[in-house]
């Protein structure tokens, strides 16, 4: 493998740590969807130049499918949920900006740190590819956890999920139907999701989820 | 065929019985073909284990294509397997023909019929097992099986909380099992039992692999303290499956114990000798004691089953203490005696559970002060009864007596033992089993007295009746299994004999070399025993003076008054009930052991209400390990309860927590 592949493929998977940490740090739910699109423009492109990388035809159809659903259909879908519910556009972060930023460095460097290390022996390429995808999947967590809002949630999964199609397509070998079964799957719990939405808004008038914990009667 | 494939077919067999227990257990007809059925087959599958011990047929073993891939499911028969399969078959059978008469007491066969053949079965698979995946496999079939058969009568009093503890301790000892059987597997996953045998385990593994056996096979089998759930569940079976549980289970897991630390451990450690050792001679002595103050027939027997398996498990912890220091004849003699009073007890408790069984069916009542003089309207059973008692009591000329007698010659080969610790703890455990053996012998004395001697103490007692004949049959055959195997233990021995040779490679000298059916372990000038001479002396001696006393008196039977303690026209209430009987030794052991306390409340003058005397008495185990295990994990659930009604955000919050920290854990540690 040339170094310039190599180093294509390292500048887009770091892009992607990048992208994941400016979503870190948005506190307005359409900025957090474009953020969002951005992520799944940058894994697409990264999973296209695996794609040419490795000569693997396959993975083509894979970018084309995060192209598709995950930087236009989901985020789109997601633009007229919050026209429709007319939700408060602002986002109730849990731990300060400043705080969230400093954890999520500390996850990049906890996953590298892990994954450089076990993978010792491994592919080069491989190997930075998965500490850059755990990082991301760590770094959606994080997003899911600082979250009220139960939309930044569903962003905060769907990331996490870029994480994980790169850390498959940076394996080499991965049969199609693995991929295609996790994208359908991720569009079904996006279904899912969005219905939940739409019912928790019926009945509370809002998608803050400290809504039920209140319904359950619980202290916050 | 070879003879594993005849076992194989065997166990099919007896799984197809336990379909047609489904599909007919309703009716006579059904329950007939299962019983005359698991008999048939349990005849053919001990004729052809037979040949195997005795013939000195070469081991067979059989790969099926079955179970886990690339593994398959591996089955091998070699002596040890087949002196097991015996015992099965020849308790199996037993319990079938005598459940052939008892099924018909039963209010719900259809709860008993599909699982009796399949608890055979799962028995038999379990022996001929030769991979871990299929000897856990057939393990756990056989405690859910027999947990199915301890629910059959769930409405009674106790039973479901006997059947939980019972699959609680059965998961907790597979557990055990599990692990051990993976650490020898190792690495590699070696787990076929063949692969097991060719490595030889690091020292820390195999002592890790002694104690997983002792707690997994060791709780099948009943040794303190994970013995709890034994005198719960075996009793709350329906009778003959109490004697195939009693009987035969426990023998079972001796054979896990024996297979795993003797034939796939290359080298156990030298202190696994000492641990078993210790641990058996504590469980036979505290098994009699608690045998002694249970008033229930059968949780009695129960008990007594503890002790038993105690004794068992002090050969077999003897074997090993002289193995591991080159006294291979001296291991030899432990390994037999163990073996030959696993098969022993596996008959005469056999034999005591149907006679329980007799007597339940006979007087509804599982209390032994219920009971009474049923010597005059039960006569075969008492008399196959007293039989079983004087056997389990180590009476010559009886089977139960050549055993312990053989295990006493092992310990008293203690003196060349070079270390001087086990030289000087092995006569102490000597002394602990005579101890254990004395008690059981007042335990029996006890049993038979209070239930078949004196005055009926209930109307139900009064109106007892003799059971039926297929009961009886089969309890008069284990009789006469009991006798012949006390007066001819040369035979048993010397069929014993491949199995120390294969286990130990040393046997004990061929006895059927010696003239007279004499048995000798070692050599002449030291001991030997003849239970041919015994039992001849016996009944001469016991029919001269039959002769001179009636010569000398009439032999006109008269009744007369009983001693009556100078009260005219006593109640049957004043006769020795078991408590009283026992009284003595709850006082000199009880108090220790159990915290034994008795109190009398006397009524004030004046008061119309009887006195009361009342024994409260406290089971160590759950005292001390039980209870306090069951109190924490209560009080940790009462904790844990509050993380059910977290908020969404907390509960990722969590799984995003442990994510990290396992991580860190990585990247530190790594």
């Amino acid at each position: 493998m040339g170094t310039l592949e190599f180093d294509v493929a390292h500048l887009l998977a770091g892009g992607l740590v990048l992208v994941s940490f400016v979503m870190l740090y948005q506190d307005r739910l359409y900025a957090l969807l474009n953020v969002f699109a951005l992520h799944s423009v940058v894994l697409s492109v990264s999973v296209g130049w695996q794609a040419f990388v490795q000569d693997a035809p396959h993975l083509y159809l894979t970018a084309l499918i995060a192209l598709v659903f995950k930087a236009i259909v989901i985020p789109v879908a997601l633009h007229r949920i919050i026209q429709r519910l007319g939700i408060h556009r602002e986002i109730e972060t849990v731990v300060g900006v400043g705080a969230t930023m400093l954890v999520g460095m500390g996850l990049v460097a906890l996953s590298m740190v892990v994954m450089l290390r076990v993978t010792a022996d491994a592919d080069p390429l491989a190997r930075e590819d998965l500490a850059f995808a755990l990082s991301i999947v760590l770094l959606g967590l994080l997003v899911m956890v600082t979250r009220r809002n139960a939309v930044s949630q569903v962003v905060g999964f769907m990331s996490l999920e870029n994480g994980l199609v790169l850390a498959a397509t940076g394996a080499k070998g991965m049969p199609l139907v693995v991929e295609i079964s996790v994208a359908f799957s991720i569009l079904i719990a996006f279904i899912v999701i969005g219905i939940f939405l739409f019912r928790i808004r019926e009945r509370f008038d809002t998608v803050d989820i400290g809504a039920l914990d209140v319904f359950r009667g619980e202290r916050r | 065929m070879s003879a594993v494939l005849a076992l194989l077919a065997c166990a099919a067999g007896l799984l197809g019985l336990g379909v047609v227990g489904v599909v007919g257990g309703r009716g006579r007809v059904g329950a007939a073909v299962v019983y005359l059925g698991s008999a048939t087959v349990c005849a053919l599958a001990a004729v052809s284990a037979i040949g195997v011990l005795l013939g000195g047929e070469p081991v067979s073993e059989v790969v099926l294509p079955i179970g886990l891939p690339w593994l398959g499911a591996h089955f091998r028969i070699d002596a040890l397997s087949a002196l097991f399969v015996v015992l099965v078959d020849v308790g199996g059978a037993a319990a079938a023909v005598y459940g052939l008469g008892h099924g018909r007491h039963e209010g719900h066969p259809r709860r008993v019929l599909p699982f009796f053949p399949a608890f055979l079965a799962a028995m038999h698979l379990v022996l001929l097992a030769d991979d871990a995946f299929t000897f856990l496999f057939c393990w756990e079939l056989m405690s859910l099986v027999s947990w199915a058969l301890v629910m059959a009568h769930h409405q009674q009093g106790d039973n479901t909380r006997a059947g939980y503890v019972y699959l609680l301790m059965a998961g907790f000892g597979t557990l055990a099992l599990l692990l051990a059987l993976a650490l020898l597997a190792g690495s590699e996953g070696g787990y076929a039992f063949a692969d097991m045998r060719a490595v030889e385990p690091a020292p820390h593994v195999a002592a890790l692999v002694v104690v997983l056996v002792l707690v997994g096979a060791g709780s099948k089998a009943g040794l303190l303290p994970l013995h709890v759930w034994l005198p719960l569940a075996h009793p709350a079976a329906p009778s003959h499956v109490s004697a195939l549980m009693s009987g035969v289970m426990t023998k079972v897991a001796v054979y896990g114990f024996v297979r795993i630390v003797l034939d796939l451990l290359a080298t156990p450690p030298w202190w696994a000798g000492l641990a078993v050792l210790l641990l058996g001679a504590v469980t036979a002595v505290v098994g009699v004691l608690h045998a002694l103050m249970e008033r229930d027939i059968k949780r009695m027997l129960a008990y007594s089953t503890i002790e038993n398996v105690g004794i068992v498990f002090v050969g077999v912890g003897l074997a090993l203490a002289f193995d591991a220091h080159g006294m291979g004849a001296a291991a030899a003699l432990a390994l037999t005696a163990a073996l030959l009073h696993a098969a022993n007890h596996s008959w005469f408790k056999s034999l005591l559970f149907l006679g329980a069984g007799a007597v339940l069916v006979a007087t509804g009542e599982r209390d032994m002060d219920a009971q009474g003089g049923l010597i005059h309207r039960m006569p075969v059973t008492a008399f196959t009864f007293l039989v079983g008692c004087a056997a389990i009591s180590a009476l010559p000329p009886l089977n139960g007596f050549a055993s312990e007698w053989l295990l006493f010659q092992a310990v008293l080969q203690s003196p060349q033992i070079e270390q001087w610790g086990l030289r000087i703890l092995v006569p102490g455990v000597g002394g602990l089993l005579a101890l254990a053996a004395a008690l059981a012998a007042a335990c029996f004395v006890r049993a038979f007295g209070v239930v078949f001697l004196g005055r009926p103490r209930t109307p139900a007692a009064m109106r007892a009746a003799e059971v039926d004949r297929a009961s009886l049959a089969a309890m008069v055959a284990l009789v006469v299994l009991c006798v012949l195997a006390g007066i001819v233990p040369g035979v048993l021995i010397d069929a014993l004999a491949p199995v120390t040779s294969a286990l130990l490679d040393a046997r004990l000298p061929t006895q059927a070399a010696l003239g007279w059916l004499t048995v000798v372990p070692i050599a002449e000038g030291r001991s030997s025993y003849n239970g041919l001479l015994v039992f001849v002396f016996i009944a001469v001696s016991a029919w001269l003076t039959v002769r001179v006393v009636h010569r000398l008196a009439s032999d006109r039977l008269r009744r007369g008054p009983a001693w009556d303690c100078g009260f005219p026209d006593a109640s049957p209430l004043t006769q020795y009930a078991s408590g009283s009987f026992a009284q003595p030794i709850r006082r000199v052991f009880g108090t220790t052991v159990f915290a034994a306390r008795e109190t009398v409340e006397m009524p004030p003058p004046g008061d119309g209400r009887a006195a009361r005397h009342r024994v409260t008495l406290l089971d160590p185990a759950w005292r001390w390990i039980y209870d306090p295990i069951t109190a924490a994990v209560a009080g940790a659930s009462l904790r844990l309860n509050a993380m059910q009604f977290l908020t969404i955000r907390r509960y990722l919050g969590m799984v995003f927590l442990a994510l990290v920290g396992l991580l860190l854990v990585i990247a530190i540690w790594r």
